[in-house]
């Protein structure tokens, strides 16, 4: 395998007393969409900002393009994407114009520029609102533009923080396709989020990340297989009856997760567990089966959900 | 539509090195775009304020004081002569504390645009001095204009007048960046900008001889005259505009307490901007 572009071992940074990153490995390669999966707080931005070269760490080593982000921020940021968490657009200026003005931050000649605007309006889908100003477009159309934006320089890295939190879910779709197309075409992807679709649909390889440690690391796929069973049976008695009725269910499966609305029962065959439920005599109020996700990967490993 | 364009690593095109000598004036670039749009209010207040002004005070008010005072004038001449280098200290300090000041709070706190422009090759010393070169920008036609308009009423009267254009912006220069430096620290802006209007801003117009020369003053209040920088940049004003008398000693002072605070503003302005950036 090449040499990664980012690699960071033993990745630490406190805040005072407070742990933001305690301890981090991982190495990011060319052409590959790489996940920060985990709750806020999980210290995702904070890893995100040092790769970014705009915080510095407490202890560690990362490289960035084989350089040190301490030492050569202006250097490794003029070869990355980036897309904050909040769209921090000019808001006085035109969708076209905040495209301009931020290749032109990058010393990259205007013509150049010029072209690239049209060719990223298109890509985001705003060519017709090429020229309105910034503050009447939709929290969809702000994010599309502030990932256009992250793309002007042709950057080595998109690094993207929870790109569709507070969307929609039709303008989540739209720019899960985008950056989908993105990913297609090889560009690298850094994402960090704390939705499980999201980081399943996007991303090769991810770490899960709690409380400023890395909880696992795989492919979306590979840390289902490890940390869940196939199928998961959730079953609702009643807030006031699940967890009378626990002990009864945790005999008939693998493992169980009590939530405070549900019952989650781990299982290779989600069909025939529940069959097995009526059997006993156990009527649940309703139940569902489906395929094991990475939230469940989480409770795992945490015993917290995602989003609470 | 094709997205087939979006390439990765456009190695030759962007040039840190090139970021890294012309930063700032990629900075005021963005920021005198922003300032386009709403530049003809900019522009008439510039108009509207000197003509308010030396009407008002210089020639009303002023009629008055020079029917009181005769011949012999205010500092040897009329009224309106001697207030107009004052106002235009006070129109530079005004517009570079706008251009400074706001656009601080904006970038930092309100759209927090400086942020996307450190995660470009800029660094937190190049946006400061950025929105610093606007300010001077716009003092610099703020100053023009209202000079202009003090020659349309006959006050000035020396020919090296013009000199007072550079003086005032170096004022408001002084003052804009010790602003900047200010603005890069606050968290909270409501307070400040009371604090600013009510116990800053008004106590130095009113009190570094602008309407009056500071010798008029008991002298306990003079203090507050000394550390302004309207009333330094107004007594080289009044020098250069009607040959006020401003020993060459003084006009060193002068000049060396309004390039200290140009080169502090300078210095904590950078220095806030990247660690509040890197927090």
């Amino acid at each position: 395998m090449s040499n990664p572009l980012i690699s960071a071992r033993g990745l630490t940074k406190k805040f005072g007393d407070f742990t933001a990153v305690n301890g981090i490995d991982f190495d990011v390669f060319k052409g590959e969409s790489f996940g920060f999966l985990g709750p806020n707080g999980a210290g995702k931005s904070t890893a995100m900002r040092i790769i970014g070269a705009t915080s510095q760490r407490t202890s560690g080593t990362i490289t960035v393009l084989d350089k040190d982000p301490e030492i050569n921020g202006p250097q490794i940021r003029a070869h990355l994407g980036v897309v904050p968490q909040q769209d921090n657009l000019d808001m006085q200026l035109s969708v076209a114009e905040n495209l301009y003005i931020y290749g032109r931050y990058f010393g990259l000649p205007r013509k150049f520029v010029k072209g690239k605007v049209d060719e990223l309006l298109a890509f985001a889908q705003l060519e017709e609102k090429r020229d309105a100003k910034v503050e009447t477009l939709s929290g969809g159309m702000k994010r599309r533009l502030t990932i256009a934006r992250a793309l002007v320089s042709e950057p080595e890295i998109l690094m993207l923080d929870e790109p569709t939190t507070g969307l929609d879910p039709q303008a989540r779709h739209i720019l899960w396709d985008r950056l989908f197309r993105l990913k297609e075409q090889g560009v690298t992807l850094l994402i960090t989020t704390h939705f499980m679709d999201e980081a399943e649909q996007l991303c090769d390889r991810l770490i899960v990340m709690d409380k400023g440690s890395i909880m696992a690391e795989g492919s979306p796929a590979s840390l289902i297989k490890d940390y869940s069973t196939k199928e998961v049976l959730e079953v609702r008695f009643g807030s006031d009856r699940n967890q009378s009725m626990a002990d009864q269910l945790r005999a008939m499966c693998d493992r169980i997760e009590e939530l405070p609305d549900r019952v989650l029962m781990y299982t290779e065959d989600g069909e025939a567990l529940l069959e097995k439920i009526y059997a006993a005599n156990l009527h649940p109020k309703t139940s569902l089966v489906r395929r094991s996700s990475l939230e469940d990967v989480f409770l795992r490993l945490t015993g917290r959900t995602l989003i609470e | 539509m094709s997205i087939t364009n979006i390439r990765q690593g456009s190695l030759v095109l962007v040039d840190s090195a090139k970021v890294q000598s012309r930063g700032a004036f990629y900075v005021a670039q963005a920021r005198t775009r922003q300032m386009m749009k709403w530049i003809w209010m900019i522009i008439g207040i510039a108009i509207a304020n000197p003509i308010l002004y030396l009407i008002s005070v210089g020639i009303g008010l002023g009629g008055l004081i020079d029917q009181s005072v005769g011949p012999a004038g205010v500092d040897g001449v009329k009224y309106l002569t001697f207030l107009a280098p004052a106002l235009l200290a006070q129109a530079a300090i005004q517009g570079t504390m706008d251009e400074t000041v706001f656009p601080t709070l904006e970038g930092f706190k309100w759209h927090k645009t400086f942020y996307s422009m450190n995660s470009t090759p800029l660094s937190g010393t190049q946006i400061s001095y950025g929105i610093f070169l606007t300010a001077l920008f716009r003092a610099f036609y703020t100053v023009v204009l209202y000079f202009g308009v003090m020659w349309a009423f006959g006050a000035v009267e020396s020919s090296r007048a013009w000199l007072a254009i550079p003086t005032a912006i170096f004022a408001g220069a002084s003052f804009g960046a010790l602003m900047q430096a200010l603005a890069g620290r606050l968290e909270d802006e409501n307070i400040f900008f009371v604090v600013l209007g009510r116990f800053v801003m008004m106590p130095l117009f009113m009190f570094s001889g602008t309407f009056f020369p500071l010798t008029s003053m008991p002298f306990f209040l003079q203090w507050i005259g000394w550390i302004s920088p309207l009333w330094h940049a107004t007594e080289l004003g009044r020098h250069l505009t009607y040959g006020h008398v401003v020993s060459p000693t003084m006009v060193w002072v002068h000049f060396i307490f309004l390039g200290i605070m140009l080169v502090l503003g300078l210095f904590f302005s950078a220095r806030i901007f990247t660690k509040r950036l890197a927090k």
